[in-house]
C-alpha cells in the first residue's frame, strides 16, 4: 500500500518535436482508485507506463510511497500491471502464470501456493489452475492477468485498458469485479481507459487528459456536473454535452435568433459556448424551437437528435413523451454551462451545484 | 464446388506422387541387386536377392585407400556434421536474433542488414577464404573445422528475428515487472515459445549439413572424416580396367543417406505442426 505522487512529469519521445506529456502533477492517495481517461494519443498510457517504469521519464519525478522511482527497475517498484492483451505467458499454466513473479522473487514455495490459491478463490479460477491460457475465454484470461497482479500484493495496481478486448456484456461484469476487488484489497490503483463510462463507474477520482495535459481532476459526478472545459464536457457523459454558440447580453443568452433568461449575472460578455446536457432539456409550451432530425431508441430513454437554428442538439426524453416534428424546449438556468469560446474554459466558477455522493461510495 | 474431389484430381495426385517417389523406389530396389545385374540389366524395379549382403558390406567393409573407413563410420560422420550444424546454427542464430530484437544498441539495424545481406552469398563464394582460415588454425581434418566455419547463419538469424518480433512486447513488459532479467526472460519465455521455430530450423539445417559435399571434400583429406556424400562419389570413381563400379553399393549408400533426413523430418514435423496448430499468442 502506498500513495503515488507525480510531480511535474513530462515525456518527450526521442526524435519527437513536441512532448507527449507535459507537466503532469497528480497525487494519488493510498488505496485510491484513479482512472486516467482521454482519447487515443492523449498520453494516458504513456503516463501509466512511466509509473510502471516501462518508459523513461524525461522530466519530473514519480514517487511510490516515499521512494523516488524514476531510475528504479520495474521489478523493484512494487507495482503490478494488467495489460490490455492480458500478456499471459502462453506456455505456462494459469498457476505458473500467477506464480512466476513470486518465484522470481524467491518467495517460499508454501507461500506462493497459498497466495495463488487465495487469488484463484477470489477470482473463481480454481477449476482452471492447470489449464493453459489458450484454453480459457477472454474474461477468464483477464481474470488470470488480474490474479497475477493480486498474488504479488503490490503497493499499486496499474491497469492499461484491461477491458478493451472483451465484449460489451463481459466488460460490464468485469468492471464490477475489478471494482469489488479493489475495494476489498484497498490497493492504490491507476487505471487507463478511453471509455468514459468505464471511467465514470470505476473511479474514486477521474483524471481527464487531452493532448498530454490534465484537463480536469475530480470525482466522477463533479466532473459530470461541472466540466472545467468544453473538452471535458464533450468527452464525459453519453450522449456528449450539447455545445452551442451563444451570445451573452447581460442576463440573457442569445442563441441564433432566440433568447433565454439566465436568471443570474453572467461573468462574460459577447460570444460564449453554451453547454447543456441532453437530459436537462425539457419540452415546454414556449422556448427554443427545436426541429427533430432522427431518433435513437435506447429503451429506458430516447435520444432525439435535431437542431436549433441549424445548431445540432441532442435531447434525452422519456420514451412515453409524445414527439412532434417541431417542438419548443426549455432548460433550467441552473443547468446552463458557459465556456469561453477561445480557451474552452468554464466561465462561471462561483455558481455551485450540489455534489451528489452515491450512498455506497 | 471447391470441395468435391473428382477422379481427375486423384489421377493428378497419383501421378505427382509417382513422379516424386519412383526415383527413391528405383534406388532402393536397385540396391538389392548385384553390381553385375545392374550393369547388364540397368535400373531395377523389383527387389533382388542381395539386399542384406550389400548393406552389410557397405556398412562394415573397411574401404578407401587406407582401408579404415566403413559405411557406418561415414554415416556417423554425416550425423555429426548434420547435428552439429543444426544445433550450432540454432544456438548462434537465436543468440544473435535475441540481441538484435531485445537489446537497444547502436548500429543494431545496420548490423541486421549486414547479416541479412550475407544471405545473398552462398557458401561457395567464401569457401576459399574459409579454407585458408581453417588451415592456418590447424583445423583441417577435424570436426571443429568441418562444422565451425559454417555455423553463422543469416537464414536462421533472420527467421528467429522475425519470430521474436511477432512475440507481443507486453510479454516482455510483463516479465520485466515479474522480475525476470534478460537471461531469465530468454530461458523462461523465449525458449519455450520458440520450440516450433527451433524444430523448423533444425529440419532445414540438419538436411543442409547432412547434404554438404563441397566443404567436407575440401576440409578433409583424412578418410576417417569422410561423410556419406563423399563415400558415394568414392565408389563410383573406381573405373579401373574392366572393373565394374559397385553400383549396388553406391545405391545402398544413397539409400542410407536418405534415411536420417527422412527420420528427422518425420519426427520434427509432428512437433512442428502440433506447435503451429496449438499455439496462439
Amino acid at each position: 500500500m502506498a500513495a503515488i505522487t507525480i510531480t511535474n512529469v513530462s515525456k518527450t519521445y526521442p526524435g519527437a518535436s513536441a512532448p507527449s506529456i507535459t507537466d503532469i502533477n497528480l497525487t494519488i492517495a493510498d488505496g485510491e482508485f484513479i482512472v486516467l481517461v482521454g482519447p487515443s494519443g492523449c498520453g494516458k498510457s504513456t503516463l501509466l507506463r512511466m509509473v510502471a517504469g516501462l518508459e523513461d521519464i524525461t522530466a519530473g519525478e514519480v514517487k511510490i510511497g516515499d521512494r523516488v522511482v524514476n531510475k528504479v527497475d520495474p521489478a523493484d517498484r512494487d507495482i503490478a500491471m494488467v495489460f490490455q492483451n492480458y500478456a499471459l505467458y502462453p506456455h505456462m499454466s494459469v498457476r505458473e502464470n500467477m506464480a512466476y513473479g513470486l518465484k522470481n522473487r524467491k518467495t517460499p514455495k508454501a507461500e506462493i501456493e497459498a497466495r495463488v490459491a487465495e487469488a484463484a478463490r477470489m477470482l473463481e479460477l480454481g477449476p482452471y489452475l492447470d489449464r493453459k491460457p489458450r484454453a480459457l475465454s477472454g474474461g477468464q484470461r483477464q481474470r488470470v492477468a488480474m490474479g497475477r497482479a493480486v498474488v504479488r500484493q503490490p503497493a499499486a495496481f496499474l491497469f492499461d485498458e484491461p477491458l478493451s478486448n472483451l465484449d460489451a456484456k463481459l466488460r460490464v461484469s468485469m468492471r464490477g469485479e475489478i471494482r469489488r476487488l479493489q475495494k476489498r484489497l484497498a490497493t492504490t490503483s491507476l487505471y487507463v481507459t478511453h471509455d468514459q463510462l468505464e471511467a465514470m463507474t470505476l473511479a474514486d477520482r477521474l483524471v481527464v487528459l487531452n493532448a498530454g495535459r490534465i484537463e480536469q481532476v475530480g470525482a466522477p459526478l463533479e466532473i459530470y456536473h461541472r466540466p472545467a472545459t468544453t473538452f471535458v464536457a464533450s468527452f464525459i457523459g453519453s450522449p456528449a454535452m450539447n455545445l452551442l454558440d451563444a451570445e451573452v447580453d447581460g442576463n440573457r443568452l442569445r442563441i441564433g435568433g432566440h433568447v433565454i433568461e439566465t436568471g443570474r449575472a453572467v461573468p462574460a460578455h459577447g460570444a460564449v459556448t453554451l453547454g447543456i446536457r441532453a437530459e436537462d432539456l425539457h419540452i415546454s409550451a414556449t422556448g427554443l424551437p427545436f426541429k427533430v432530425d432522427f431518433v435513437e431508441e435506447l429503451g429506458a430513454q430516447r435520444l432525439v437528435h435535431g437542431s436549433i437554428d441549424g445548431q445540432a442538439l441532442v435531447l434525452s426524453l422519456d420514451p412515453k413523451t409524445p414527439l412532434q416534428y417541431e417542438m419548443c424546449l426549455s432548460v433550467i438556468s441552473d443547468k446552463l454551462h458557459l465556456f469561453d469560446t477561445i480557451s474552452g474554459k468554464r466561465l462561471e466558477q462561483a455558481h455551485t451545484i450540489p455534489t451528489l455522493t452515491p450512498v455506497l461510495a | 464446388m471447391m470441395n468435391r474431389i473428382r477422379p481427375l484430381d486423384h489421377l493428378i495426385l497419383i501421378l505427382g506422387t509417382l513422379f516424386m517417389v519412383m526415383p527413391v523406389v528405383v534406388a532402393m530396389m536397385t540396391s538389392t541387386h548385384t553390381a553385375v545385374e545392374i550393369h547388364t540389366g540397368g535400373l531395377q524395379l523389383l527387389p533382388g536377392n542381395d539386399g542384406y549382403e550389400t548393406y552389410h558390406t557397405v556398412l562394415t567393409r573397411q574401404g578407401g585407400f587406407t582401408g579404415q573407413v566403413t559405411g557406418a563410420r561415414m554415416v556417423m560422420n554425416s550425423l555429426i556434421l548434420g547435428l552439429g550444424f543444426a544445433a550450432g546454427k540454432i544456438v548462434l542464430s537465436m543468440a544473435a536474433a535475441y540481441a538484435l530484437v531485445y537489446f537497444r544498441f547502436r548500429f543494431a539495424t545496420l548490423m541486421f542488414w549486414v547479416i541479412f545481406t550475407t544471405l545473398l552469398l552462398p557458401l561457395e563464394v567464401r569457401i576459399m577464404p574459409s579454407y585458408q582460415v581453417m588451415s592456418q588454425l590447424g583445423l583441417l581434418n577435424s570436426y571443429t573445422g568441418l562444422i565451425l566455419p559454417l555455423l553463422a547463419s543469416a537464414t536462421g538469424t533472420f527467421y528467429f528475428r522475425q519470430f521474436f518480433k511477432s512475440i507481443p512486447d507486453e510479454l516482455l513488459e510483463a516479465a520485466r515487472i515479474d522480475g525476470a532479467g534478460p537471461v531469465k526472460f530468454f530461458i523462461d519465455v523465449i525458449l519455450p515459445l520458440s520450440k516450433t521455430m527451433m524444430a523448423a530450423i533444425f529440419i532445414i539445417m540438419f538436411v543442409y549439413g547432412w547434404n554438404q559435399y563441397l566443404w567436407p571434400m575440401l576440409m578433409t583429406t583424412d578418410e576417417r572424416f569422410f561423410t556419406l556424400m563423399r563415400g558415394i562419389k568414392q565408389i563410383l570413381q573406381v573405373w579401373v580396367g574392366s572393373q565394374i563400379p559397385d553400383y549396388n553399393e553406391a545405391f545402398a549408400l544413397a539409400v542410407l543417406a536418405l534415411l536420417p533426413p527422412v527420420l528427422v523430418v518425420v519426427v520434427f514435423q509432428r512437433w512442428f505442426i502440433k506447435g503451429l496448430t496449438e499455439s496462439d499468442k
